[in-house]
Order: C-alpha cells, then sequence, then structure tokens
C-alpha cells in the first residue's frame, strides 16, 4: 500500500481494537490515512466505522498502536490528540444545543488566531444567526456549525463521521464543497454512506467488514468494482446513491 | 397577612441556604455525573473553621461576621477542589465508584468533626442587628432572613455571569450539555472538575457560615441535614439546572414553611410528598433537559 | 464456605463438565451446610479469640454480639441483591429496617391488652408487619423506579428521610422518638426474653441469616433475577425480549425490602427495642460500606462484611476508650478515638484501591488482576 501513497502516512492504525462497556466494537484494525487528500472509510451499517473514529480519538476503550505524524497517540487522552492538530466532525454532528452558534464556534477555537473569517466565508448563513440556540438550527445547519468548529483552526487531519446524513440534497452539496475545499490543504479521513459524495471526494478508500480490514486502495478501484460495492457495502448499483 | 409574610420571608431565607448548597450539587452533578456526599462535610468544616477564625477576631460584630465568611468561601472552595483533585479523580469516569468514595469522605469527617468539636451544637454569637426584626406589611421578620436572602441572590448573579461571561463558564455549560465533545474539541474538561468543585465548595462554605448565622449554632451535622434537603432540591428543580436549583430551593423551603405552620409541622413529609409528585409528572424535574 | 461459594455466585457453572459443575455445586452445598452447623454450635463451644471477640463463644454478651452481625449479614445480603444484583443504589433501604423493627414493636404493643393466646398474637403481629413492609416497599418501589440511576437513589434517600422524620416525631407515643421504642414482651415468646436465653436470640439470627440466603439465592437464579441482572448491564437488551425492566427490578426491590424487614424484624427481639438510629441515612450508608467493603461482586462478601464491620466497629469503639489512645498526642488521639473515621476511611481506600472487596481478595491474588464479576456497575447511570 505504501507506493501509492505520495508520502509518509498523516495516520498509522495497528491492531486497533475498542471495547463499549467490554464489549468489542472493533477489532484489530490496520490501516493508513494518507497525508494528502481524503481516505474514506466505508463498510456496512454497524460495521464499527464510527467506533474506529472514536478509538482513534480514545473517546471509548481502545488498545492498538496508532500515530499521528511519527507522534504515538494510542496512549494520549482525547484532548490531547486533538491539541496535535485533529478536528473532529461527529455523528450526528454534537453541537451544544444550549449555546449559540457563536459560542459552540469559540469554544473549539484552539489556535492563537482562529480562522474565522474563512468559516463565515464557507458558511455565511452561520454569521447571521450567530446569536441564535443551535438545538433551535435546522440539521443542515447544525452540520454547517459541526463543520465550522473544525474548520476555524488549522489541522494536520480531519476526522469527518457521515457529514452528509439526513441531509436535503441542496445542503448535501454544500457539505460536499466545503470538504472538497478543506482537502485542498488538510487530509481527510471520512465515513460516508452517499457514494456520490464519495465519488467525488475520495483519493483512497479502506472498507471495513465483520470489524476488520477487507480492503485497502485506490478508491476509483473500488467504486468501479461493483462486486466488491455488492459484497462489502451491500450496495446494487453503484450509481444509486443520490 | 402578617404571618403569610413572616413564612414567606423565612422560607426565602431557607431557600438560600438550599441553594447556596444545591447549586454546587447540582453543578457538579450537571458536569461530571458525580453525586457528591462530601458536599454537606465542605459545608460543614467552613462553618466551624469561619466560626473559629471570627470569634477570635472580633466575636459578635460584622466585622468578625465578615471574616468568618471569607474563611468560610476559601476553606469550601479549598477542601472542595483538593477533594476532586485528589481523590474523585482517580475514579474517572466511575460514576458510582465516585459517589461512594464520597459517603466514605461523609462519614469519615462527620466523625471527624465530632471528635474535635464534640456532638454537641456549639452556640455562636452574632451581630445585634441580626438578632433583632424589622417590620415589613405588620410581619416582624428577624433580620438574619434578609442577609441569606441577599447573599444567595449575590451568588447566583456571580454564577451565572461567571457561567455566561468567561471562557471556562463556556466549558462549563457545554461539558454539562455533553463533556466527551468538549474533550473531543481538545479542551482538557477536568481542569473545569477542578473549578466546579472549587465553585460549588465556595457557595457551600458560604452557606455553612450563614446556617451558624440562622440557625444560631455550629455542629458536626449542620451539613448532613442541609445536604439531603439540597438533594431533594435538586431532582425537583432537575439535575443540572442551576436555575431549576434555584427555582425549587425557593418552593420547597416555602412549602416547608407554610406546611409546618399550617399543617401541624409536617413540612419534611410534604417536601417529600411534592418531591414524589413531581417526580410522577415531570421524573426530570422541573427544569431538566429531555437528553 | 467462602472458597466453593464463590464458585457459586461467579453463575460459571453448567459450562464446561456438567459432572464437576455438579460435583461443585454439592460442594457448595455441603460447605454451606458445614459453615451453618459450625456457627450454630458456637454457644455451646468456649471459643476465645482475644481482640475479636469481647469473650469466650458461649458468655451472653460474644453472644449478642454475634447475633446483631448475623443480622448486619442479612441485611447486607438484602441490600447486595438490591445493588450487586439489580445495580440499584438505594439510599434508602434502612426505611425497610426500621419498617420491620418499628412495625414488629408497635404491633407488639398494640396486641399487647387483647386477650389472644400469645403465640397466635406473636404470629400476627409478625404477618401484619410482614404485609405492612410489603406495603411500603410496593409503595417507595413503584414511585423511585419510575426514575433510574442517580435520581433513584436521591428520591429513596428522600423517602428514607420522611420515615427517619416520623419515627423521631413519636407521633401519638407510638415509636418512642428519640428515645426509641422498648420490646412490649406480653406476647413474645418466652425463650426469646432475656440474657439467660441470649443463646436463643442467636440461633434466631442465625436462621434470619439462612432464610435471607436462601431467598436471595433463589430470586437471583430465578428467570427475574437473570432478567434483573441483564438489565443492569443493558437496558436495550431486555427490552428487546420484550420484558420491562421496571417490573423486574420492581420485584428485586419489594423482595430486598421486605427480607430488610425481617431482618428489622430480627433486630427488635435481639435488642429488646428500636433506636431512631436505625431509620437514619447514615444507616444506609453504612450498610453500603459495608456491601462494598465485602465485595459487591460476591453474595459471601455481603456476609463477611457484615460481620467483619460489626466486629471492627465493636472493637475500634473499646479501643477508643482504652488507656493506650488516651495517652496519645490530640492529632492522633482524636482520629483513632472515632471508630467511623477510620471505617469511613477504609471504605474509601477500598473503593480507590481493592475495588472487588474483601471477598475479591482470592481472586485478585489467583490471577493478579483487577477484576471482579460485578464490574460494570457504572453503565446503571446510564
Amino acid at each position: 500500500m505504501s507506493e501509492s501513497s505520495p508520502a509518509q502516512p498523516i495516520l498509522t492504525v495497528r491492531g486497533l481494537t475498542g471495547r463499549i462497556a467490554g464489549q468489542l466494537v472493533v477489532e484489530d484494525v490496520s490501516f493508513d490515512v494518507a497525508a494528502t487528500g481524503v481516505t474514506a472509510l466505508l463498510g456496512r451499517n454497524g460495521v464499527g466505522k464510527t467506533s474506529t473514529i472514536r478509538s482513534i480519538l480514545g473517546l471509548i476503550d481502545r488498545t492498538g498502536e496508532m500515530s499521528l505524524a511519527g507522534t504515538r497517540i494510542d496512549r494520549l487522552p482525547t484532548h490531547r490528540i486533538v491539541q496535535l492538530g485533529v478536528g473532529y466532525v461527529p455523528e450526528d454532528r454534537e453541537v451544544f444545543g444550549g449555546l449559540t452558534v457563536a459560542e459552540n464556534l469559540r469554544l473549539a477555537e484552539r489556535d492563537r488566531s482562529p480562522r474565522r473569517d474563512e468559516v463565515r466565508r464557507l458558511f455565511p448563513d452561520l454569521h447571521d444567526r450567530r446569536d441564535q440556540r443551535a438545538g433551535t438550527l435546522s440539521g443542515g445547519q447544525q452540520q454547517m456549525v459541526s463543520l465550522g468548529r473544525a474548520l476555524v483552526n488549522e489541522n494536520r487531519l480531519l476526522l469527518v463521521d457521515e457529514p452528509t446524513k439526513g441531509l436535503a440534497p441542496k445542503i448535501v452539496d454544500e457539505v460536499a464543497v466545503a470538504l472538497a475545499e478543506a482537502a485542498k490543504t488538510v487530509p481527510i479521513l471520512l465515513v460516508e454512506q452517499n457514494l456520490a459524495v464519495i465519488r467525488a471526494l475520495a483519493h483512497r478508500a479502506v472498507v471495513l467488514s465483520g470489524g476488520r480490514v477487507v480492503y485497502d486502495g485506490e478508491a476509483s478501484d473500488l467504486l468501479d468494482d461493483e462486486a466488491m460495492l455488492r459484497r462489502h457495502l451491500g450496495v446494487h448499483d453503484a450509481g444509486e446513491a443520490a | 397577612m402578617d404571618t403569610v409574610v413572616l413564612l414567606l420571608v423565612t422560607g426565602l431565607g431557607l431557600g438560600a441556604l438550599y441553594f447556596l448548597v444545591a447549586s454546587g450539587l447540582s453543578l457538579i452533578y450537571g458536569l461530571m455525573g458525580v453525586l457528591n456526599f462530601a458536599h454537606g462535610s465542605f459545608l460543614t468544616i467552613s462553618a466551624f473553621l469561619g466560626w473559629e477564625v471570627g470569634r477570635r477576631v472580633s466575636d459578635g460584630t460584622w466585622l468578625g461576621l465578615g471574616l468568618s465568611a471569607l474563611v468560610g468561601v476559601a476553606v469550601g472552595a479549598i477542601v472542595a477542589a483538593a477533594t476532586e483533585f485528589l481523590i474523585i479523580r482517580r475514579l474517572y469516569e466511575r460514576h458510582i465508584e465516585q459517589a461512594l468514595v464520597t459517603v466514605g469522605l461523609s462519614l469519615a469527617s462527620v466523625a471527624l468533626f465530632e471528635g474535635i468539636w464534640g456532638t454537641d451544637p456549639i452556640y455562636t454569637e452574632r451581630p445585634d442587628w441580626l438578632t433583632e426584626t424589622t417590620t415589613v406589611l405588620g410581619a416582624r421578620i428577624p433580620n438574619d432572613r434578609f442577609l441569606l436572602i441577599a447573599c444567595a441572590v449575590l451568588v447566583l448573579g456571580g454564577i451565572v455571569l461567571f457561567l455566561h461571561r468567561t471562557r471556562y463558564g463556556l466549558i462549563i455549560r457545554a461539558g454539562v450539555e455533553n463533556r466527551h465533545m468538549v474533550t473531543a474539541l481538545g479542551i482538557d474538561v477536568r481542569r473545569a472538575f477542578t473549578l466546579v468543585f472549587a465553585i460549588g465548595g465556595a457557595a457551600a462554605g458560604l452557606g455553612g457560615v450563614l446556617a451558624s448565622v440562622y440557625y444560631g449554632y455550629v455542629s458536626a451535622h449542620l451539613g448532613s441535614v442541609l445536604l439531603i434537603f439540597a438533594f431533594i432540591v435538586t431532582v425537583i428543580g432537575g439535575l443540572g439546572s442551576l436555575t431549576g436549583a434555584a427555582i425549587a430551593s425557593v418552593l420547597v423551603a416555602v412549602l416547608q414553611q407554610f406546611a409546618n405552620f399550617y399543617l401541624a409541622g409536617t413540612g419534611d413529609f410534604v417536601v417529600v410528598v411534592a418531591l414524589a409528585a413531581v417526580l410522577l409528572v415531570r421524573p426530570r424535574g422541573l427544569l431538566g433537559r429531555t437528553t | 464456605m467462602t472458597q466453593d461459594d464463590l464458585t457459586g455466585s461467579t453463575g460459571a457453572t453448567g459450562t464446561g463438565a456438567p459432572a464437576r459443575a455438579s460435583r461443585r455445586r454439592w460442594l457448595l452445598v455441603g460447605g454451606g451446610l458445614v459453615a451453618v452447623a459450625a456457627l450454630a454450635v458456637l454457644p455451646l463451644l468456649a471459643i476465645d479469640v482475644p481482640g475479636v471477640l469481647p469473650g469466650p463463644t458461649y458468655t451472653p454478651g460474644t453472644l449478642q454480639l454475634l447475633a446483631f452481625a448475623l443480622l448486619i449479614a442479612a441485611l447486607a445480603l438484602s441490600y447486595r441483591m438490591l445493588f450487586g444484583l439489580a445495580g440499584l443504589l438505594s439510599f434508602g433501604h434502612a426505611l425497610f429496617f426500621a419498617a420491620g423493627a418499628y412495625g414488629l414493636g408497635m404491633a407488639l404493643d398494640a396486641f399487647a391488652p387483647s386477650d389472644l393466646p400469645s403465640g397466635l398474637a406473636f404470629t400476627a403481629a409478625i404477618g401484619v408487619t410482614l404485609v405492612f413492609g410489603l406495603v411500603l416497599a410496593l409503595t417507595v418501589g413503584a414511585l423511585a423506579l419510575r426514575v433510574t440511576g442517580i435520581s433513584f437513589a436521591m428520591v429513596t434517600l428522600a423517602f428514607a428521610q420522611a420515615g427517619s422524620v416520623l419515627i423521631r416525631r413519636n407521633p401519638e407515643q407510638a415509636t418512642g422518638g428519640d428515645e426509641g421504642l422498648a420490646l412490649d414482651i406480653t406476647h413474645v415468646p418466652e425463650g426469646l426474653v432475656g440474657v439467660v436465653h441470649t443463646r436463643n436470640l442467636y440461633w434466631m439470627a442465625l436462621g434470619v441469616l439462612v432464610l435471607v440466603y436462601l431467598v436471595v439465592l433463589w430470586v437471583e437464579r430465578s428467570r427475574a433475577g437473570h432478567v434483573a441482572e441483564a438489565a443492569r448491564e443493558n437496558e436495550l437488551r431486555v427490552r428487546v425480549i420484550g420484558v420491562r425492566p421496571y417490573t423486574v427490578r420492581l420485584l428485586v426491590f419489594v423482595v430486598a425490602s421486605v427480607l430488610a424487614a425481617v431482618a428489622g424484624m430480627g433486630y427488635l427481639l435481639l435488642q429488646s427495642g428500636a433506636a431512631p438510629r436505625i431509620a437514619t441515612a447514615d444507616f444506609t450508608l453504612t450498610i453500603l460500606v459495608i456491601v462494598v467493603l465485602g465485595g459487591v461482586g460476591y453474595r459471601w462478601g455481603a456476609i463477611v462484611g457484615g460481620i467483619v464491620y460489626t466486629l471492627l466497629d465493636q472493637r475500634l469503639t473499646a479501643l477508643a476508650g482504652s488507656p493506650a489512645i488516651e495517652a496519645l498526642p490530640d492529632v492522633l488521639r482524636i482520629p483513632l478515638s472515632e471508630p467511623l473515621f477510620i471505617l469511613g476511611t477504609l471504605f474509601v481506600l477500598v473503593v480507590l484501591f481493592l475495588p472487588g472487596g474483601i471477598a475479591g481478595l482470592p481472586g485478585r491474588i489467583r490471577t493478579g488482576r483487577r477484576s471482579h464479576p460485578a464490574e460494570p456497575l457504572e453503565t446503571t447511570d446510564a
């Protein structure tokens, strides 16, 4: 897998195993995230994609070896990992509903000179609603807040979990555009169900099945292989998803 | 009419005490999921040390009381922060064990207080004005009630300002909603834990000194009694909600006063019945969140 | 009874070789019988353990203390079922112990003037108390179980507090207030009254412990017990199989409460009265301390915890008044002369450094790991 990576991978994961309340949710997973572009993490529902991301961040109990740009992170607490330059956009957005939009963004600022203008340019709507409670926003607007919280800092890696889940097609496009723009400067590990979005964004793909990695390679090779898609993602027509 | 006013103001005064204890309990529970049984001991140690210092400097004067209050606040904050830092933190995310440890601390500390200061209440001196009464709408109200209410309002205002105007306040409010997401934004939420313990301890410490004014004595069990009502207040108000704690403190204390007067001293039962009623209708409490 | 009982409580029987499992079961039953028999003959022997017991085992003082320890063990066992099995952290268990003690005391008071034959009146008083305990448990449980986790703990605490206040208020002179309630012996069988019959009271306490143990064992092995245990770990999984966790939790709550009331009745007879202390929140906390000290994951942990705690408490109190302690400087004398300070500190240390309690020690030594069967208790707070 190394010959196709342009440089050292930004994140290496070896033998990652995660547990929730003693139950295995991620079992012995190993893969790399390339130093540039978007690496898609794929697999059927419930295969452990979200748990993998949460294990990387130490949000659930995990063992294994993980390095971020050469720094071992498997023994670090979550906040230290994030401080190394990891932006996290969680599944279901997890905005703080009782805080205003501005407070949500302010809370996320880690850098000395946060990129507020950048976020404002990407999501002008958020600026207009800065004093509104995030809990009263629509799902799409909440996703903007969640993305904004990650993009307001200079990151070395973005972990983005199902950013288009449950959103209207128009909003999906906006999210995809924002991610494509971000991907120019920062590598992204992306969990996504929407094949059209993957096709548009992903350079590489890692497929999980039964808690293990069953494919690790070029995204285009995977997307062109219908048999593979059907077997591991349960997709009947590769072009089906919106 | 004058009886109603007296009961109302006395209820507010008692509610002020409940709030000073419940505010910390509620914040600590909301942010960390820790049921803090040692909170009553923060109050008691503050009351004792505040009294020890105050009486040595100037017993029964405003200066003495002011010093007691300062000492109480400082002791409460320090003891509470130390408890979090040295003991609770070792059991990070293990909520039952954390509650158990505070149970042990409360048992051990009350025993220690009894060993040092004895089992009987120690009567305290107060500035003269506090022992007098002021006539409001025909009711002769003991002046200490006003002091209690004023202090609780100041504390409420102070905590609200802190929560809404500072970065740590922002972290605490966010942490009460979703502590894991706060850490996932690169924030060491444990510092906020120590901080809420310190704030809660400071409020309880002030509560301890004020309780010795209200009851006229300090004793090793001062905190235990108030703690139980503070628990009830916290559940009725909704765990984690500061406003809920404030409203419920007043409701519970006023209800208690009226029931004690009009229903033959049944205040404590009426409070428990009220708790049961609230749980039947709204298991999450008055202002508890639905998540 | 320790070793065999440990294997029984882990529920590991049935896996692997069935023959070995059944042999173990018989060893377990046999070990239990031997332990009960050994305890039963204690009053007939003159075993003296200086430093642990106040005198030889046949003396009334020692028997009284041992009987008290057995009743506390029974109470702790009932609480362990609630907390350890069903994961219900109640701060109101003392309420039901007090309901048993005060209920029987007041019923005997009420029957005292009547002309009923004593045997009948005594039985009727026990029956009335059991019904009272049952109704009280159903009422409190039905309300408190509407909430879970820490809220449940606080609600049970509030009810217990109401009970404690009621007892202290002494309504219509029924409870004796702060003085406590003296046992009216009019209808109490003669063999259970007086220092000369302490031996009988000891056997009664042992009987209560055995009864509580058998009921607890039966509940834990029953389907309801398994469901309650499963609901502690994962409420959703239980809902999926179509059982309401509420119902099984209420069942466990009621059984544990009635057992506590039974232990309370034993306490009344043993102490010839009831003191308001047994209704306080502190008393519940003491039971919690005992259960955790003994080891939440094991039935015999509650028993060992109850006995160790009672003896320790008694010895520490004796120590507090000893000349050796009196001679110490204040810094050492004051903490050492407060048994509850020492026990509370010990408890904190056990929670911090010995998660399995006393009963977890053999397992820890054997495996060298921090593990005990009822480990993931934190899930109850979901």
